[in-house]
């Protein structure tokens, strides 16, 4: 016979969520990752010189602030089992518009709101193409990656629009009062609390979940399943055009090329964070974390010294490992319930 | 157990004609022949002059070979992201071995060049097929890695010409009745592989696979083999297409290939594969990427700022998804309305 | 609302912090160099220097900096390479910041995007580091280390170019590189100018950019040859353009003698062409000089000697004496001319 629980106080308690309160707090994905985050900063300040500084930590919220805001939207859409790779493109599309714009002599504000106008058109074009038409998203979104990019290099590629007003652009990288960390933080904390508000916590947000998981059965349950994914593709693209012009103003550049690859960084930073790319699991804390983790391995591996050829290596290890020792953990804990239901049923 | 499966031919209610008419290779060979046609209007010597012909010719070689290696991942349901790291990794040890193994022969390391690319195509292989994770995330993250790996290995060097035997560099522009030797080779590649996905008990299981793989796996398949075998495959064919671009281009460094994995998807989209896997034909996917190839060499003779190359391409990824969907739910509307199967 | 957070995340939690923390010990542990702290700055500001070149993994830049790491030996300065792997507009920033934090004494930087980098070096100069462009131009540092002067490098491509094809003129066309580098585009339009003032018999045609990759620029030299017929020559300012055009004309023997290319490029990757006969000429400079002269005016930016105003001068080594000029450009030489009587005694 198993070991059989007596006391029907904790019974009920063990029905309820399988594990005490407790553990399901500490034990979750997203607690591990930030407690790597957390652990690496602590090695890093030990063991790598001038990492402890303000400098550090306002560079390394910099350099990843563009792939931590589009990485926001993109969760959401992947937890429904979709996907974007049409991010970078949009970011680099908006960009040119916003530079051409204002170059055109259009005021600062209203080129910035064409360009946000444009990239939530493109996600409207890969939602409906999506949601309408029935195109699978990974197809539909490498076409629009290689469209706009096409576009926005074909509008801007040789020569760039750098002349934008100066305080303005300080104003964009500049940290929040002494602390070490940059404006565009204010920016990726409300955009995380909204997007997590919206996914956890609104009928919204459980649709979201339970079209991943079956889509359908959530359009049984009368979730809207094609309103909900165009609204999220739209959002997608409004985002991503606004951290484009946002990346525009950081470098004081706008060209065709801008966002030249951040399509994957986005996805790797996501599954790193936690988030099933099946679909159905994950926590935007989880994928915010995941993005932060890279963020910091990479600013300490540079600072370290260490050439961009193996930060590359240890992402893509990193990277694997992650989801290898999940599908392994996985079919281990598959294997011991299927024991224990064994049992319990009658052993 | 080897048997030849019999299976009886599906009803679609078109004659045999209509059948030609509406396949999607029929569909790839009219645009092609559109493209050259009118791309040879505007510049003669495109088509005519001894160079043009044979860059028509020899330019699509590398991408008809990787497109084919990702068709095979992408029936399966997977997705393979790291065929231009496997491709750079293998150009570069070719060069290498003919620099430093002087007197090898040139079948020794063309066998080499693709064993390394199915090695590292087993990589894939292994931690998707037995470790059940998806191959998106696999892939790029080998992606990653390769590259590193390549850039680390490789750094600032490069392939010098001179490093190869004249024979081999021959090799790329060498031609028969004025077909370049590598179309051959390529050719007789797609054939095999074509033959093999068709006709082969192995081949049509790999459909099988992509199409439902839960009802495969009930039909006695091995899902695990199966996905093993497309991912070496798709690392021998990067192989076999690094030693191409050697044998074109003379040359290579750590940053071949970057980008190859995008247009290897997109030439098999453009080709009818469907990237939820089960459907796709090797024929369209090789003059998928025939068709792409030669847009990237038509572009230029027409005096197409090259910067305007991208979008096209994407237009025409997106143009053919989008082709696909509606002829299939036009089809389907029409099935229901005469009663019959698809 | 809660899903079930099974076992499997937990692991795969774990597992992201042991591999994490695993590589991060390993790697920094290994790496790190020993015995400096934060708090030695200033000490070791005045003896180092960060070469940042467009990226890593370029033979022309493997020279230079092979050229700044001599003379950084000679003047006692510690050396540090760092480069991204892609040539992104912003992809340098890192190492910019990097040099900043680790308290270098200079950075000399080959810009990818003469723009995108300004702000990051801005900070670098108001942190006290001296900032040396070298190779192309940047807006924001003390002294930019140009090769040849823009107009030495037109005049002296023009010169070949009409040389070759004699008072007749002709129809030629352009192979550049990257299409936002600044060199090369200041090149292109100094080239484009220079013909059109003084050789109204030479008609350019068409401008076209091979990226920095071989398979583009190859396919970019046949498009040009094939889309304009009565094509005579093409100039290629650029390494990669340049051994590509002579690449398909080696290729495509019929155009061999009917279009004649010249450029900027490498004599360990030209001479193959010149032996064969395709090439007669090119151009370009020695890049390890190149480098040698950025470390000394880095040296001489740190000592105080310049400041990078017009008319200062400083020692470079085995160089010899060199003033700034205008706008804080210092020019390494006149353009070389490369051909077959000595390209074989280049190492680069």
């Amino acid at each position: 016979m198993s070991a059989v629980m007596t006391d029907p106080a904790a019974a009920a308690k063990y029905q309820r969520f399988g594990r005490p309160l407790w553990r399901r707090l500490l034990l979750r994905t997203e607690t591990a990752i930030i407690l790597a985050i957390v652990l690496l900063i602590i090695i890093a300040t030990a063991t790598v010189p001038y990492f402890a500084q303000p400098y550090t930590y306002l560079t390394m919220l910099l350099n990843s602030a563009p792939i931590l805001l589009m990485l926001i939207p993109v969760t959401l859409i992947i937890i429904t089992g979709e996907i974007d790779l049409s991010v970078g493109s949009v970011l680099g599309f908006s960009s040119v518009i916003f530079g051409l714009s204002y170059a055109a002599g259009v005021p600062l504000l209203v080129a910035a709101v064409l360009a946000i106008v444009g990239g939530g058109l493109i996600g409207l074009f890969n939602g409906v193409l999506v949601t309408v038409v029935g195109l699978p998203s990974l197809a539909v979104t490498i076409g629009t990656l290689a469209l706009f990019r096409g576009i926005a290099v074909g509008l801007l590629g040789t020569r760039a629009v750098t002349d934008f007003p100066e305080e303005v652009l300080g104003f964009v990288i500049s940290p929040i009062f002494g602390s070490p960390l940059p404006m565009v933080t204010v920016a990726i904390l409300v955009l995380v609390v909204a997007f997590a508000v919206l996914l956890h916590f609104t009928p919204f947000g459980r649709g979201v979940f339970a079209i991943g998981l079956s889509p359908e059965a959530a359009a049984f349950s009368g979730v809207r399943v094609n309103r909900t994914k165009l609204i999220l593709f739209v959002l997608s693209g409004l985002v991503a055009s606004a951290t484009g012009v946002y990346y525009t103003l950081q470098y004081s550049n706008a060209i065709g090329t801008n966002g030249y690859g951040f399509e994957l960084q986005v996805v790797t930073a996501i599954v790193l964070g936690g988030v099933s790319i099946w679909g159905g699991r994950g926590t935007l804390l989880g994928a915010l974390a995941g993005g932060v983790l890279i963020a910091a391995l990479n600013k300490t591996l540079q600072l370290a010294g260490i050439g961009s050829d193996t930060i590359s290596i240890v992402t893509g290890a990193a990277l694997i490992f992650s989801v290898v020792v999940a599908s392994v953990a996985g079919s281990i804990s598959r294997r011991r319930r299927g024991k224990a239901s064994a049992i319990a049923a009658g052993a | 157990m080897t048997t030849t499966l019999k299976l009886p031919p599906i009803e679609t209610g078109r004659s045999v004609f209509g059948k030609i008419i509406h396949a999607r290779e029929v569909g790839l060979i009219v645009l092609i022949i559109a493209l050259v046609a009118v791309t040879t209007v505007i510049q003669p010597s495109f088509l005519f002059s001894d160079g043009g012909f044979r860059e028509l010719l020899r330019q699509p070689t590398i991408l008809i070979l990787i497109a084919l290696g990702q068709a095979i991942v992408i029936i399966t349901r997977n997705i393979d992201l790291s065929v231009g790291s496997i491709l750079c990794l293998c150009t570069y040890l070719s060069g290498w071995l003919f620099a430093n193994v002087p007197g090898i022969p040139i079948p020794v390391v063309v066998v080499i060049g693709i064993l390394l690319g199915a090695f590292l195509g087993l990589i894939n292989g292994l931690l998707v097929a037995f470790l059940k994770v998806p191959s998106l995330v696999i892939t790029l993250g080998t992606l990653y890695a390769y590259r590193g790996i390549a850039i680390l290995w490789i750094g600032p060097h490069f392939i010098r010409s001179s490093w190869l035997p004249p024979e081999y560099r021959k090799l790329g522009t060498m031609q028969v009745f004025g077909i370049p030797v590598l179309l051959i080779i390529v050719a007789i590649v797609v054939l095999l592989v074509g033959w093999f996905m068709t006709n082969r008990r192995a081949g049509r299981d790999l459909y099988a696979l992509g199409s439902n793989p839960e009802a495969a796996t009930l039909f006695g398949l091995s899902e695990r083999r199966l996905t093993l075998n497309a991912f070496v495959t798709s690392g021998a064919l990067a192989g076999l297409g690094g030693l191409v671009y050697l044998s074109i281009y003379a040359t290579g460094d750590a940053k071949v290939g970057t980008g190859y994995e995008l247009e290897s998807v997109a030439a098999a989209v453009v080709g009818g594969v469907a990237i939820i896997g089960g459907s796709g034909t090797i024929w369209g996917v090789a003059l998928g990427a025939f068709f792409l190839a030669t847009i990237s060499s038509a572009l230029p003779v027409l005096g197409v700022p090259s910067l305007w190359q991208q979008s096209i391409v994407g237009v025409f990824i997106v143009g053919a998804i989008l082709l696909d969907r509606l002829l299939f739910l036009n089809r389907t509307l029409q099935a229901k309305r005469k009663g019959r199967a698809l | 609302m809660k899903f079930t957070f099974s076992k499997a995340s937990r692991k795969r939690g774990v597992a992201a912090v042991v591999t994490v923390a695993a590589s991060a010990i390993l790697l920094t542990g290994c790496v790190a160099p020993t015995g400096d702290d934060s708090g030695d700055g200033d000490a070791n500001a005045s003896g180092s220097i960060t070469v940042i070149p467009k990226s890593l993994g370029n033979k022309y830049f493997e020279a230079s900096d092979k050229g700044a790491a001599e003379a950084a030996d000679e003047l006692g300065l510690t050396f540090t390479e760092a480069g991204p792997t892609a040539t992104g507009s912003a992809d340098q920033v890192p190492f910019i910041q990097t040099a900043i934090q680790t308290g270098q004494g200079a950075i000399a930087i080959a810009a990818n995007d003469p723009a995108a980098v300004c702000n990051d070096l801005k900070a670098a100069q108001s942190a006290g580091v001296k900032v040396v462009a070298y190779d192309t131009d940047t807006d924001c540092r003390d002294v930019f280390i140009n090769q040849a002067t823009v107009d030495g490098i037109a005049q002296g491509l023009v010169d070949l170019t009409s040389a070759h094809l004699g008072p007749d003129g002709g129809t030629i066309a352009i192979l550049s590189g990257g299409a936002n580098a600044a060199n090369l585009n200041a090149w292109v339009d100094r080239i484009t100018a220079i013909i059109e003032e003084d050789h109204p018999e030479i008609t350019i045609a068409k401008v076209a950019y091979g990226d920095d990759i071989d398979e583009k620029a190859y396919q970019e030299a046949q498009g040009l040859i094939q889309s304009i017929p009565d094509l005579d020559a093409i100039i290629a300012p650029d390494t990669v353009s340049v051994k590509e055009a002579a690449h398909y004309l080696a290729d495509t023997p019929e155009y061999q003698g009917k279009v004649w290319v010249t450029g900027l490029g490498l004599p360990s990757e030209m001479v193959e062409y010149i032996d064969s006969g395709v090439i007669e000429q090119f151009g370009l400079w020695n890049p390890e000089d190149l480098g040698y002269l950025a470390s000394y005016a880095a040296q001489a930016l740190i000592n105080g000697d310049i400041t990078g105003a017009e008319g200062e001068t400083f020692e470079a080594g085995k160089l010899g004496e060199y003033t700034v000029g205008p706008d804080g450009e210092v020019v390494l030489g006149p353009m070389f001319v490369f051909d077959s009587s000595n390209v074989g005694d280049f190492s680069f």
